[in-house]
């Protein structure tokens, strides 16, 4: 059969994309560490890293204490973020499906709102648990409300349940926001989504949960593979979708709700990076899911080395970028490229 | 079910089909009538309330000139009626707007809010407040200008042999993703009171209607909404895929392109009149669907849907809470409650879809 064939020839060729793909993930990291306000040589970087001291002086300080944990930071959630977005993506059958209609960010954003107003909390480092509580209890809430019901919960109620919970979340979040300007003042920087100002307690704090999520999705692959199908031919292929739906969308929770805690709502990853995923592998999710996890942090790094860049000694928040430059590069993908549904 | 038991199935068959037929048109005039009933009886009761009580009597004479009393006239006339108006208008155009996209789209998430429209009028008014510190008309003019410029930008990307559902969507992601990054680099970039206004009008209030958005909206309500309802028949085709529409005879492109457009021309001036008033294009037609039940897809039924969540929410926002509130805060936390019981309990019938 010739598209059996052409199948086999295309995994051949994803293998060795992998392999690319993961080198081009070790240069963008190499530019996340050496480009910025202050620009630092190849030597004095492995100097710093070879010694592991970041007294010794201000390059070795600026390398280990701001350049390598943001670097890691944005692997780590760029990774988590992509997997994520597949992931729901796939359980949904929904291509506008991203952590962000699924509640989380509008859990999370209410909790921090929450957090300055009535605890008076202050700094990104507070935020991440609260932000990371928030995001985990309104991902529940929608994932409780679409399983009521004989059905459990389909594609279009999971939805339309997202969509409501994030709404009225929104508008506590939106209520609170417009009687305490303190809050306003806070939430307009955290909803941007940036990787700068973490440093190394969060990324401690949030990776060990996403090094979890990570290697517990890669499973999702043939499962997500039937759920495609439909889901009666997913039961009748044997899978039990209920459980599959529900173990989904806790690794979701895990992956969405400690990334948008660490760095804020950086929605553009979590939902464009799964598309382009599928233009290079088709629908197999096999693949899908290890291309997302692969080219999400490499675009989350580039979109965060180039704000640094272009705004030197300020710089652009890496939400920022991603909407300015990645949303024209995904709309010409999308024109000219071919598509395969979700 | 029975029709296959009996003897002469084909006439029975055809029996059943014209009872279930019957039983959806009664089912969809009943539930379409009671939510107009529910519409009016809001948007009396919205003039009546206030620090200035007034019996039903008094508002419906004094809007319909049957009685002359200057105090009453005063009140009804030049201070509610217009809000309630705008109320009334921006729900009718947002939900019906809101279950046109869903439907061409054959997607629920599909509502203008998350394909780039709102985005586009929120970039235009946003830019308009924080850079050349603009307000009210400007504001609205800037908006409607935005929604149309961000429509139209999305129909030329997506036009390739056509408008297929799916990279509409895409596209409309791309565009969405686009100008919400550009007004979050304004809020942040913005003074605080900037910022403050900023998000005052990115919430959307039905108050702060001006009069001549407000008569542009009505004239293309009266206007629009017919030529919807009569384009529905090309909806309900294009419901079974493309390729079917087209074997049946439908225009495809054309029905899609004037639906769009009137879709479209609906949201802008909404959008101009009241700001993005989230939530209410995207619940309007599922709270809908859910009332019609088999009879889903009324493009009248999702436009009073949207008029009683709007006019439900101003109650809210001016009367029950303490600081009066725009209007867009309320919309998702009276609609989104309902929106989840209404998935909670026809699920349990197991019609939740």
């Amino acid at each position: 059969m010739s598209n059996s064939t052409h199948v086999t020839r295309r995994a051949s060729a994803l293998g060795p994309g992998l392999a690319v793909l993961f080198v081009a993930l070790a240069l963008v990291a190499f530019l996340s560490v050496t480009q910025g306000s202050r620009s630092i040589g190849l030597l004095e970087v492995l100097h710093a890293l070879g010694s592991l001291n970041s007294d010794v002086s201000t390059d070795s300080t600026v390398t280990l204490e701001l350049r390598v944990p943001r670097t890691l930071l944005g692997i780590v959630v760029g990774a988590a973020l992509g997997v994520a977005g597949a992931i729901l993506q796939g359980v949904t059958r929904n291509p506008l499906a991203d952590a962000g209609i699924m509640g989380i960010n509008s859990g999370a954003a209410v909790f921090v709102v929450f957090a300055v107003t009535v605890l008076g909390v202050r700094g990104a480092g507070v935020y991440v648990w609260f932000a990371f509580a928030g995001a985990i209890a309104a991902l529940v809430l929608v994932y409780a409300i679409a399983s009521l019901g004989r059905e459990g919960a389909t594609p279009v109620k999971l939805a339309l349940a997202g969509a409501a919970v994030t709404a009225g979340l929104a508008s506590v979040t939106a209520g609170i926001v417009m009687t305490n300007v303190d809050a306003l003042n806070e939430l307009r920087f955290w909803q941007v989504g940036s990787l700068a100002g973490r440093y190394a307690p969060i990324l401690t704090g949030v990776a060990p949960f996403l090094l979890l999520g990570l290697v517990a999705s890669l499973g999702f692959g043939r499962v997500l593979n039937g759920l495609a199908l439909g889901e009666d031919v997913a039961r009748g292929l044997g899978q039990h979708v209920t459980r599959t739906r529900a173990a989904a969308f806790a690794v979701v929770a895990v992956l969405a709700g400690a990334a948008t805690a660490a760095c804020g709502p950086i929605v553009f990853v979590g939902l464009v990076v799964p598309h382009a995923a599928r233009f290079i592998c088709g629908p197999d999710y096999r693949w899908i899911l290890p291309y997302s996890m692969l080219l999400a942090p490499i675009v989350l790094l580039l979109a965060d080395v180039l704000g640094r860049v272009v705004a030197a000694p300020d710089e652009l928040q890496v939400g920022v970028v991603l909407g300015v430059l990645g949303a024209p590069a995904f709309v010409g993908i999308v024109r000219y490229g071919r598509l395969s549904e979700v | 079910m029975t029709a296959t038991t009996s003897a002469a199935p084909a006439a029975t068959t055809a029996g059943a089909f014209r009872t279930v037929r019957r039983r959806r048109a009664t089912r969809s005039l009943v539930v379409t009538s009671a939510l107009a009933m529910a519409v009016t009886a809001l948007f009396v009761l919205t003039m009546m309330v206030g620090s200035f009580q007034l019996t039903a009597g008094e508002v419906i004479a004094s809007v319909l000139h049957l009685r002359e009393d200057p105090s009453v006239d005063f009140v009804v006339r030049d201070l509610r009626l217009p809000t309630a108006t705008s109320a009334l208008a921006v729900g009718l155009a947002l939900g019906a707007a809101g279950t046109i996209f869903q439907q061409l789209l054959r997607n629920p998430l599909a509502s203008p809010d998350f394909v780039g429209i709102t985005s586009g009028a929120g970039l235009a008014a946003i830019s308009g407040i924080v850079l050349l510190q603009l307000g009210g008309l400007a504001v609205s003019g800037l908006a409607l200008a935005g929604a149309v410029g961000a429509a139209l930008l999305m129909y030329v990307l997506a036009w390739r042999d056509g408008v297929a559902g799916y990279r509409f969507i895409l596209i409309g992601i791309g565009v969405a993703l686009f100008f919400d990054g550009l007004i979050g680099y304004m809020l942040t970039r913005a003074r605080l009171s900037d910022a403050r206004q900023a998000m005052h009008w990115l919430t959307g209030s039905v108050g702060q209607a001006g009069a001549a958005e407000l008569r542009l909206l009505l004239g293309a309500l009266v206007l629009l909404l017919p030529i919807a309802v009569l384009l529905q028949r090309q909806l309900r085709t294009l419901e079974l895929g493309d390729d079917t529409a087209r074997a049946l005879g439908s225009r495809v492109e054309l029905g899609r392109g004037g639906l769009l457009a009137t879709a479209v021309a609906l949201v802008a001036l909404a959008v101009a009149v009241a700001g993005p008033v989230i939530f209410v294009a995207l619940v309007a037609g599922p709270i809908a669907n859910r009332l019609l039940g088999p009879a889903t897809g009324g493009i009248v039924a999702a436009a009073l849907a949207g008029a009683t969540l709007l006019l439900t929410a101003d109650l809210v926002a001016v009367h029950v809470l303490p600081t009066p509130l725009p209007t867009g805060v309320v919309t998702g936390a009276v609609g989104a409650p309902y929106l989840l019981w209404l998935l909670a309990t026809t699920n349990r019938q197991g019609a939740g879809g």
